[in-house]
C-alpha cells in the first residue's frame, strides 16, 4: 500500500473512530435544511423555487463545521511535524488528509441532499444535476477549505477567523452549484455550470495541495 | 564515510537571536549532546537539524553536499523524536506504531513495529489504544519508532524524559548499538545519558554577544522616554 494511501486510510480509521465528524456535518446540513420551512412559511412553490440555493448554502456550512479540525489534532500532538520529516511530500499529505476529510463529510451530504430534495418540494427534473453539482462541488469546498484550515492552524479562535477567510471564495462554486440546479429545472442545459464546477476542481486540485502545505511548513517552524 | 556538519549557523525565533556562529561535525558511529540551560536552543537546534526550522544564516551539509539543495534525501535519512508523543489517542500502539514505520518505508511495517516493542520492553501494550497508555509508555513507543522505521541519523530532544531507569539503560544500548552500526546521534539532555566517545557541544557559547543584548536594551530606553515625552 502506497503511502498516500496509507495516510488516507488512518485519517478514515481515526474518523470512524472517533464517529462525531461526519455525522455532526450531516445531522447540521439536515436540520439547516428542514429550518427553512419553518422561517419562510410552507408555501410548496416558494420552497421549490429556494430549495437549490437552500440546500448548496447548508453544503457549504456543514462542510466549515469540520475543516478547522483537518490539522489541529496532527498540529497539537507532534503527528504534523513527523508528517513534514517523512519520505511523502507535505503536498500529498495534504491531498490526502483533504481526501479523508471529504470521504468522511462530503460524501454523506451527496447521499442526503435528495432526501432533502424531496422535502423542499424540488422539481424532480434537478435531482440528477443536484447530485452532479454537490459531487463535483464538494471536494473544492474541501480543498478550498484545508488552505484555510493550514493558514489559521495555531490562531486562537481559528474556527471563526477560518469561516470569515474562505466563505468568500465559497462564492464561485455556489453560484454554479445552485445555478446548474435552476437551469435544469428551467429546462435549460446545465451543461456551462457543470464545466465551470469541473473547471474550478481542476484548479483546485494541484493548486490547493501546494498552497495547504506551504502554509503547514509555516506552522511547524 | 558520510558526514553530518553544520556551519556558521544562526538561528532567530520570533525576534531573538537564539545561537549564532554554531558549528558542528558529526561522523558515522558519532553521538553529540546537546548542552546548555533553558532556552540556549537545543530544541531550535534540533529542528534546524531535521529540516523543520530554517536557520537565518548558515549552512548544513551531509558528505559535503548542502542540505537545502536535496531536502527529499534528508528527510529520508532523519529520524526526529520532539517533545511531542504524536500518538494518537483511538489507535493502539501498533497502529500507531505500524503507521508512521509504513510511512517512512519500512518493507514489513507490521513485524517491525512487533520487534520494536519487543525491544522497548513493551509488547504488552500493542493492543492498547494511545489514551489509555501512561507517559511513559507512550515515550517508549516514541523511541520504538526509531527501530520501526531505521534511519541514519537521530535526532532526540530530552528522550529520556518520563522514562524509568531501567528504561534509559535500555535506550542507551539502543543508541551504543546504532552507533556500532555506524549511525549518528544527536541528542539533548538535562539528565545523564551514557554516550561513551561522544561529544559534547555547549549552546551557550554560541549565544549572541552580551553587548548587543545591551544594544537592545538602550533602544528599548529611547523608545521610554520618546513615550514619555508628551
Amino acid at each position: 500500500m502506497s503511502r498516500f494511501l496509507r495516510l488516507v486510510a488512518r485519517d478514515l480509521r481515526l474518523a470512524l473512530r472517533q464517529g462525531s465528524d461526519a455525522t455532526i456535518a450531516v445531522m447540521f446540513f439536515v436540520l439547516c435544511v428542514v429550518l427553512f420551512p419553518f422561517g419562510v412559511g410552507p408555501e410548496p412553490n416558494i420552497l421549490a423555487r429556494i430549495a437549490a440555493g437552500v440546500i448548496w448554502v447548508a453544503a457549504l456550512l456543514a462542510s466549515l463545521l469540520s475543516l478547522e479540525r483537518l490539522f489541529q489534532t496532527d498540529y497539537e500532538d507532534g503527528s504534523l511535524e513527523l508528517l513534514s520529516l517523512s519520505p511523502l511530500p507535505l503536498e500529498a499529505a495534504v491531498l490526502a488528509k483533504t481526501l479523508a476529510h471529504w470521504l468522511v463529510t462530503g460524501v454523506p451530504l451527496i447521499v442526503a441532499a435528495p432526501l432533502l430534495a424531496v422535502l423542499l418540494n424540488m422539481d424532480a427534473q434537478g435531482f440528477g444535476v443536484l447530485v452532479l453539482t454537490l459531487t463535483l462541488g464538494t471536494p473544492i469546498l474541501s480543498l478550498i477549505g484545508a488552505i484555510g484550515a493550514a493558514l489559521t492552524l495555531g490562531t486562537r479562535r481559528g474556527g471563526v477567523l477560518l469561516s470569515l477567510l474562505i466563505l468568500p471564495l465559497y462564492i464561485p462554486v455556489l453560484i454554479f452549484g445552485a445555478g446548474a440546479i435552476d437551469a435544469a429545472i428551467n429546462g435549460l442545459t446545465p451543461r456551462p455550470h457543470l464545466l465551470l464546477l469541473a473547471g474550478i476542481l481542476a484548479a483546485a486540485l494541484p493548486l490547493a495541495p501546494w498552497a495547504g502545505a506551504a502554509a503547514l511548513r509555516q506552522a511547524v517552524e | 564515510m558520510p558526514v553530518f556538519a553544520g556551519s556558521e549557523l544562526t538561528c532567530l525565533r520570533g525576534d531573538r537571536l537564539v545561537f549564532t556562529g554554531l558549528e558542528f561535525r558529526i561522523a558515522p558511529g558519532g553521538a553529540l549532546v546537546l548542552l546548555g540551560p533553558n532556552g540556549s536552543g537545543k530544541s531550535s537546534l534540533l529542528r534546524v537539524m531535521a529540516g523543520l526550522l530554517k536557520p537565518l544564516n548558515g549552512t548544513l551539509g551531509w558528505d559535503g553536499v548542502s542540505v537545502a539543495d536535496d531536502p527529499d534525501a534528508h528527510r529520508a535519512r532523519v529520524q526526529y523524536v520532539g517533545h511531542l508523543d504524536a500518538v494518537k489517542p483511538v489507535l493502539t500502539a501498533a497502529e500507531n506504531l505500524v503507521f508512521w514505520a509504513a510511512l517512512a518505508g519500512a518493507a514489513d511495517p507490521a513485524a517491525n513495529a512487533r520487534a520494536a516493542l519487543d525491544r522497548l520492553g513493551v509488547p504488552h501494550i500493542a493492543a492498547v489504544p494511545g489514551r489509555y497508555l501512561s507517559a511513559g509508555q507512550k515515550r517508549r513507543l516514541n523511541l520504538a519508532r526509531l527501530l520501526a522505521a531505521p534511519a541514519t541519523l537521530w535526532l532526540l530532544d530530552e528522550p529520556t524524559v518520563a522514562l524509568d531507569r531501567a528504561a534509559i539503560a535500555l535506550f542507551e544500548g539502543l543508541i551504543a548499538e546504532h552507533r556500532a552500526r555506524g549511525g549518528m546521534v544527536v541528542l539533548s539532555t538535562h539528565t545523564d545519558i551514557a554516550t561513551p566517545g561522544g561529544e559534547e557541544l555547549h549552546l551557550d557559547e554560541f549565544a549572541p554577544y552580551a553587548d548587543e543584548e545591551a544594544g537592545d536594551e538602550d533602544v528599548g530606553d529611547e523608545y521610554e522616554e520618546e513615550g514619555a515625552g508628551p
